[in-house]
């Protein structure tokens, strides 16, 4: 890995085994495997409803990447400051999210997480340590690092979390931030999720190295670089950065490498405007599904079978639709939210 | 009631020293904050008072140090970003007009990031384009930045009080041609930001002068040489420029049918131009007894060579000399 190339971890024909569960809490697992399904079906369900022009605006989605927020969720408590930016579903149902209103706020609704005035780019839920994301690419990087900074000062234990993607380290403000909040010592968690992808170009046509993680290397923080499509082994990193952090010993810095099955934008695959992006890359890179291989380590170990996956699928599907059935039968916000939310306090949530 | 000298530096200095006395979540975060260097006399010894942890004199980082700002803001804390030169904060624009001043409506007004940003107009000593700028006009201009602007001493102390317990982001920007003002203030008062409005600051019926900052101090040193000729000037000091208030500058205005706007920065989309649109699409034409004029700077980034800078910059002289135009009387 010293010369910053990923190997095995960026080659789809690889890491298609299943994971290996071995020593782990069942209950944990399969928590986890739920989550993993949910924020899948949710995508999917959303990916229709753009589809079929039920909802106006960009969804980015990150069907294919589910691991990487629920690994590091397991990790994380309500009082943690978590941001992400404009592929952040599964941040923010990771965290406990309600689906319903995940689905208005994509929808423009008044119940939505962010009160219709966001939708799928906007999304906010502080309760449950989702502070919110943004689509600037970058631009909650460093408000994580000052949230960690406030969680040092205000002597919580807790950190910040900041989301972000390979094409945002090509951002200067990036480079800023881990410097930052090394010198400052701030219980900052930078997780890159490497997909290959800025958009439509391969990261071989944006930067000299696969490894984003060169940049943890030349600030002096400490790193994990993971298949990104390993729920145990994303959150077993996770642990450790944290746990560094939290112990007031300064940032951590996670690469996880993963692929969307989706294009940037919407429900296309974009095979034929990504450059490096073969429909042979996407089939193979789906042999690599955290779900399934998830569930095939389980059944492995005999923790889970047919039925009862039959049966938690089910479940969620329905979940899943009752959700997307309430947000579209939701009320749009006031004109009134026009100017009214512009300066604090108000627009309180009753 | 008691009162206490301060310069208008002093006066910024024991508004740092009562907020971070009295909340335990202000600190300040920026560059040049444990030297004497970058912000004259207005931060002395914070550091050392309050300790380098609240005082956090950072590496050369504006955009990520004032992102980081707006992040612990909305964690909890009441932040005070300073960048000693306006022209740098420009590295540090996402986080403020893109994250910042869009965070309170994007997120339906549930939550919003309580930070102030002071920063310092540095102009003169032909430091050039890069060393000058007045851009108050920018922020002005963007929903969800309030923008205060202090020309008086005991401004420069209460509202900077008033800026960092607001809930709200705060352009704060103070003038390094104000430093030496001095004024007797009594104790602090907490004000609400939200409730304060442009100031008059002398009363006069011939004509309105509206100015901010050190164009303010240009205003009343030109309405004292004007009284001398017989002209009374009434004197309105913005103070807040967003939100805009203009209600009492068109009452002014009313009253005096002139109407005169200095201000530091350019014409164009400038407050001069904000001004002057909100009064004349407030009051009916036949109210205003000439078409009022704006003094503000040439068109053009500001030089370097002393008879260029002396000529760039407005002047009392040239604020006198427009008031006697408006009023049809020669220099």
């Amino acid at each position: 890995m010293n010369d910053w190339s990923f190997g095995d971890l960026a080659d789809p024909a690889q890491c298609q085994q299943a994971i290996d569960v071995t020593g782990h809490d069942v209950e944990t697992l399969l928590t986890q495997l739920r989550m993993m399904l949910r924020i899948r079906l949710a995508e999917r369900c959303l990916a229709e409803g753009r589809r079929d022009g039920l909802i106006g605006g960009p969804v980015h989605l990150g069907v294919g990447q589910e691991a990487v927020a629920v690994g590091i969720a397991a990790e994380l408590r309500k009082t943690d400051r978590v941001f992400g930016a404009h592929r952040s579903h599964s941040h923010v149902l990771s965290m406990g999210a309600s689906l319903h209103r995940l689905f208005a706020e994509i929808l423009g609704k008044d119940t939505g997480l962010s009160r219709g005035m966001g939708g799928s780019m906007h999304l906010w839920d502080q309760p449950n340590g989702f502070y919110g994301s943004v689509p600037i690419v970058s631009g909650t990087v460093p408000l994580a690092v000052g949230a960690a900074l406030a969680a040092k000062l205000q002597g919580s234990g807790d950190v910040g979390v900041a989301y972000l993607g390979d094409g945002a380290v090509e951002e200067g403000v990036v480079h800023e931030s881990l410097n930052l909040a090394r010198m400052l010592k701030a219980p900052a968690i930078f997780v890159v999720e490497n997909n290959l992808f800025a958009s439509h170009m391969h990261i071989s046509l944006r930067q000299p190295k696969e490894s984003t993680a060169r940049f943890a290397a030349a600030n002096d923080i400490p790193y994990e670089i993971v298949d990104g499509n390993d729920v145990v082994k994303v959150r077993l990193a996770a642990a450790r950065l944290i746990e560094h952090a939290r112990a007031g010993h300064g940032p951590g810095f996670l690469e996880a490498v993963t692929y969307r099955w989706y294009g940037h934008v919407d429900w296309r695959e974009d095979i034929d405007v990504g450059v490096n992006r073969s429909a042979e890359d996407v089939s193979a890179w789906r042999k690599r599904d955290p779900v399934a291989r998830l569930v095939a380590g389980l059944q492995h170990m005999g923790l889970i079978d047919a039925d009862q996956l039959k049966a938690m699928e089910a479940n969620i599907a329905e979940e899943v639709a009752d959700a997307w059935r309430q947000a579209q039968a939701d009320a749009y916000p006031p004109l009134s939210a026009l100017t009214s939310r512009v300066f604090a306090n108000t627009g309180a949530l009753q | 009631m008691s009162v206490t000298r301060y310069n208008y530096g002093t006066a910024m200095l024991s508004a740092f020293e009562y907020l971070l006395e009295s909340y335990p979540e202000v600190f300040v975060i920026g560059q040049g904050l444990w030297s004497p260097w970058y912000v004259g006399n207005s931060m002395t010894d914070l550091d050392k008072k309050f300790g380098a942890h609240r005082v956090i004199d950072t590496p050369v980082s504006e955009s990520a140090c004032t992102g980081a700002a707006v992040g612990a803001a909305l964690a909890g804390m009441k932040p005070i970003v300073v960048h000693p030169r306006m022209d740098f904060m420009l590295y540090a624009m996402d986080a403020v007009v893109n994250q910042a001043a869009k965070w309170s409506h994007m997120v339906g007004g549930q939550a919003g990031p309580g930070l102030t940003i002071r920063t310092i107009i540095n102009r003169g000593g032909e430091q050039g384009a890069q060393h000058s700028q007045a851009l108050h006009a920018w922020f002005a201009h963007v929903p969800g930045l309030r923008v205060v602007m202090p020309a008086t001493v005991a401004d420069a102390r209460d509202l900077l009080i008033a800026s960092v317990l607001c809930p709200d982001p705060v352009i704060f920007i103070d003038d390094r041609w104000l430093y030496d003002l001095e004024d007797d203030l009594p104790p602090v008062i907490e004000r609400s930001l939200a409730s304060e409005r442009p100031q008059c600051l002398r009363t006069g019926v011939d004509l309105t002068i509206v100015a901010s900052g050190y164009s303010t101090r240009l205003a009343v040193q030109a309405a004292e040489q004007l009284e001398l000729q017989g002209v009374f000037a009434e004197v309105i000091d913005l103070r807040v420029l967003n939100p805009f208030s203009p209600q009492s500058i068109v009452d002014s205005v009313s009253k005096t049918g002139r109407l005169l706007v200095v201000d530091g920065g350019w014409s164009p989309c400038g407050i001069a131009s904000e001004v002057i649109a909100s009064v004349v699409e407030r009051i009916p034409s036949a109210a205003l007894k000439k078409p009022p004029i704006r003094i503000t700077l040439p068109f053009s980034p500001a030089p370097t060579s002393r008879v260029l800078e002396k000529a760039y910059y407005p002047n009392e002289a040239m604020v006198v000399s427009q008031a006697l135009n408006l009023m049809d009387k020669a220099c």
